[in-house]
C-alpha cells in the first residue's frame, strides 16, 4: 500500500472531562490542511465551539431490531426462551434491550417476528470557516454499536479526503471500550490528555495498556497540572520508562471554562494561548514525523 | 432503593457525588459500573475481600464435525464468524454471545465456552459500605455484559448506589436501567448542558425519574439554570466550583471526609432523593 498523504492523530484520555475536546479544538485551529472528526458519538461536543455549516447529513443504521406481530403470535414463548438479553416479556420486544441478534426472529414457528434495520444515529459532514472538513455524529439515546458509528463516520471522512490534506485530527471518546477501539484504527499517533488526579493516573495506565495492544505511539499532555504538582510529577515519572513523551503541561486557568461557556475555542477566546498551542502542535509534529 | 448516578459528559463529578452519597447512606452498597475506567475505589478505599474473573460466552467450532455449510455465518448478525471452507474463524470481539450459531448448527458442531472479559471485585469500606466494582479486560470491546454482571452480583435489599459510566449509549443504559431514581451530574458549560439533555433523553425513554446536580456551578452560565427552570426539571443541588474540593479529589480523598460542608450537601441530596422515591411510590 502506498504511503498515505496524511497522518492521523486521535486525542484520548481514559478518564472523562480531562480536557480532550479543549485540546482537540485548539490543535484543530492551529493545524493547517486538516480534517477534523469528533468520534465521541455518545456525547459530541466539538460542534459546540466550532463555527461550521453542514454540507450533508446521513442516517446511521447500526443494527436491526425485532418486533412481534400480535396477530400472528401464538404465544408459544419460544422467543423469550432463546433471548439472552431479557428483551422479550409478555410477547413484546423492548427496543432498548433488543441487541439485534435475530435469534427470536429465526426461531419463531409462527413467522410472527419482523426484523428490520433501525436508525440508531445521524452524522454530519460539515465545513469549518477555513473550508476544512469537519465530521460529527449523534448516536440516538441508549443505542448500542457506537463503535460501528465511529467506523462509519471515519470511513466517510476518508472517502471525501482531499489530496492536499496532511492531518486528520480526531477527538476521541472517554473510556477504553468499543468506540475507543474504533477511533484508534489506522491512527498514527495518540495524544493523551490527562489530569493530575489519582483517577487521571489510574485511567491513563489502562489506556496505555490498550495502546500497547494496538502498538500505537503516544504522547501525554498533563492538563491543569498545577492543581496537584505532586500527582503531576508522579504521572511524568510513570510515563518516562514507558517511552512516552511528555508533550506539554498546561496550567489550570478558568479561561478554559470561560472559553467553552462562550462557545469558543481557547485560542479564539484568549489569543495568548495561540503560542502555547502552536508550541504543542510543533512538538507533536516533531514526535510523529521522527 | 436503587439510586444511579450518571452524566452524559465525562468528568462532571459522577464518582465524587456517588461516593459522597454512599458515605452518608446507612448500610449501603456501592457498585461502580464504569467498568472501562472504574475510579470509585480510589475515593472509597475498600478492603477487597473477593476478586473473581468474569466471563462471556463464545462459540467453539469443532472442525471435525463441521461441514462448512455456512449456516452459522448466516445467522450471525454481527459478522463475528468467517467461513474459510477449511475453518470457521471467530472474531470474538464482535461476538454478542447470543447463542444463535450454536442453536442453528445442523451438524451440532458448535459448543459454547467461556472467555474472560474482565474481573469483578467485592470489598468493604471502613464505614461499612459494601463495595463492588469491575474491570473490563483491556482490549475487550463490549462493556455492557460486564456492567450487567457486576450490577446483578449484589442481590440483597440494602440501599444501592450505582456509579454509571459516562455517555448515553448502551453502557450507560445498562447501568441506570431498573433504578428507582437517577441523579444526573452536570457542570456549568455548554458541554455539560448539551450532554445533560442527551442523558435526559435516555432516562425519559426508559421512564426513570431523575434529578439534576450542577457540579462546579458557575452562576455566569445561566443557560443551564434557565433550561432547568423552563422545563420544570428537578434541580437537587448546586455544588460551587471550589479549589479545596478539586484538590481533595486530586489526592484521592473523599470530600465528605475532608471538605467542610460537603457532607452536609450530600445529606441534603440524599434526603431530597428519598423524598422523590417515596413520592413516586405513592403516585
Amino acid at each position: 500500500m502506498p504511503d498515505k498523504h496524511y497522518k492521523q492523530i486521535v486525542i484520548l484520555s481514559g478518564k472523562g472531562g480531562t480536557g480532550k475536546t479543549t485540546v482537540a479544538t485548539a490543535l484543530s485551529e492551529i493545524a493547517e490542511a486538516k480534517v477534523v472528526i469528533d468520534t465521541d458519538v455518545d456525547a459530541a461536543n466539538m460542534h459546540l465551539v466550532f463555527d461550521y455549516y453542514i454540507n450533508s447529513e446521513y442516517d446511521y443504521y447500526g443494527g436491526k431490531k425485532a418486533e412481534i406481530n400480535p396477530n400472528k403470535c401464538s404465544q408459544c414463548g419460544m422467543c423469550e426462551l432463546v433471548c439472552r438479553f431479557d428483551a422479550i416479556k409478555e410477547f413484546k420486544v423492548s427496543r432498548t434491550s433488543c441487541e439485534g441478534c435475530g435469534f427470536c426472529f429465526r426461531v419463531c414457528p409462527d413467522d410472527a417476528i419482523s426484523f428490520y434495520e433501525s436508525k440508531s444515529g445521524v452524522y454530519s459532514a460539515c465545513e469549518l470557516e477555513d473550508q476544512s472538513k469537519f465530521y460529527y455524529a449523534q448516536l440516538l439515546a441508549g443505542e448500542g454499536n457506537s463503535g460501528k458509528l465511529v467506523s462509519e463516520i471515519k470511513k466517510k471522512a476518508y472517502e471525501q479526503v482531499k489530496e492536499n490534506v496532511k492531518w486528520i485530527i480526531i477527538d476521541g471518546p472517554p473510556g477504553i471500550g468499543c468506540p475507543v477501539n474504533a477511533s484508534l484504527s489506522g491512527v498514527d499517533f495518540v495524544v493523551i490528555v490527562t489530569e493530575p488526579t489519582q483517577s487521571g493516573l489510574h485511567d491513563l495506565k489502562r489506556l496505555i495498556n490498550l495502546l500497547e495492544i494496538f502498538k500505537i505511539p503516544s504522547g501525554v499532555i498533563i492538563n491543569k497540572y498545577d492543581i496537584n504538582t505532586d500527582m503531576s510529577n508522579s504521572i511524568e515519572k510513570f510515563i518516562r520508562p514507558e517511552g512516552i513523551s511528555l508533550l506539554a503541561k498546561i496550567s489550570f486557568d478558568k479561561k478554559f471554562i470561560k472559553a467553552i461557556q462562550n462557545s469558543k475555542t481557547i485560542i479564539e477566546y484568549d489569543h495568548a494561548y495561540i503560542d502555547t498551542f502552536k508550541t504543542i502542535w510543533n512538538d507533536i509534529q516533531k514526535v510523529i514525523l521522527n | 432503593m436503587v439510586i444511579s448516578i450518571a452524566s452524559g459528559k465525562g468528568g462532571t463529578g459522577k464518582t465524587t457525588v456517588a461516593c459522597g452519597l454512599a458515605s452518608v447512606t446507612n448500610n449501603c452498597v456501592y457498585i461502580d459500573c464504569d467498568v472501562e475506567e472504574p475510579n470509585g475505589h480510589i475515593l472509597l478505599k475498600p478492603k477487597i475481600t473477593l476478586e473473581e474473573s468474569s466471563y462471556k460466552i463464545i462459540p467453539k467450532i469443532n472442525n471435525d464435525l463441521c461441514n462448512f455449510c455456512n449456516k452459522c455465518t448466516e445467522v450471525c448478525e454481527f459478522n463475528a464468524l468467517l467461513n474459510f471452507k477449511t475453518e470457521i474463524y471467530l472474531i470474538d470481539e464482535l461476538c454478542h454471545s447470543c447463542g444463535a450459531c450454536t442453536y442453528f448448527c445442523p451438524q451440532k458442531a458448535i459448543t459454547e465456552v467461556k472467555k474472560e472479559n474482565g474481573k469483578i471485585r467485592i470489598g468493604e469500606t471502613s464505614n461499612n459500605i459494601l463495595f463492588y466494582d469491575a474491570y473490563l479486560k483491556v482490549g475487550e470491546a463490549s462493556a455492557a455484559p460486564l456492567i450487567k454482571k457486576v450490577k446483578n452480583a449484589y442481590k440483597g435489599d440494602r440501599p444501592v448506589i450505582i456509579d454509571s459510566p459516562p455517555g448515553t449509549s448502551c453502557s450507560m443504559l445498562e447501568a441506570v436501567k431498573d433504578s428507582d431514581f437517577c441523579v444526573l451530574v452536570t457542570e456549568s458549560t455548554p458541554f455539560g448542558f448539551n450532554d445533560l439533555k442527551l442523558a435526559i433523553n435516555v432516562l425519559r425513554q426508559i421512564n426513570i425519574p431523575y434529578g439534576i446536580v450542577i457540579n462546579k456551578y458557575d452562576e455566569n452560565f445561566s443557560l443551564l439554570d434557565e433550561y432547568i427552570h423552563d422545563n420544570q426539571l428537578n434541580l437537587l443541588l448546586r455544588i460551587p466550583f471550589r479549589m479545596d474540593i478539586a484538590e481533595s479529589y486530586s489526592k484521592g480523598e473523599l470530600p465528605t471526609e475532608t471538605v467542610k460542608d460537603y457532607k452536609v450537601m450530600m445529606l441534603d441530596l440524599l434526603e431530597k432523593i428519598k423524598k422523590e422515591i417515596v413520592k413516586k411510590e405513592y403516585a
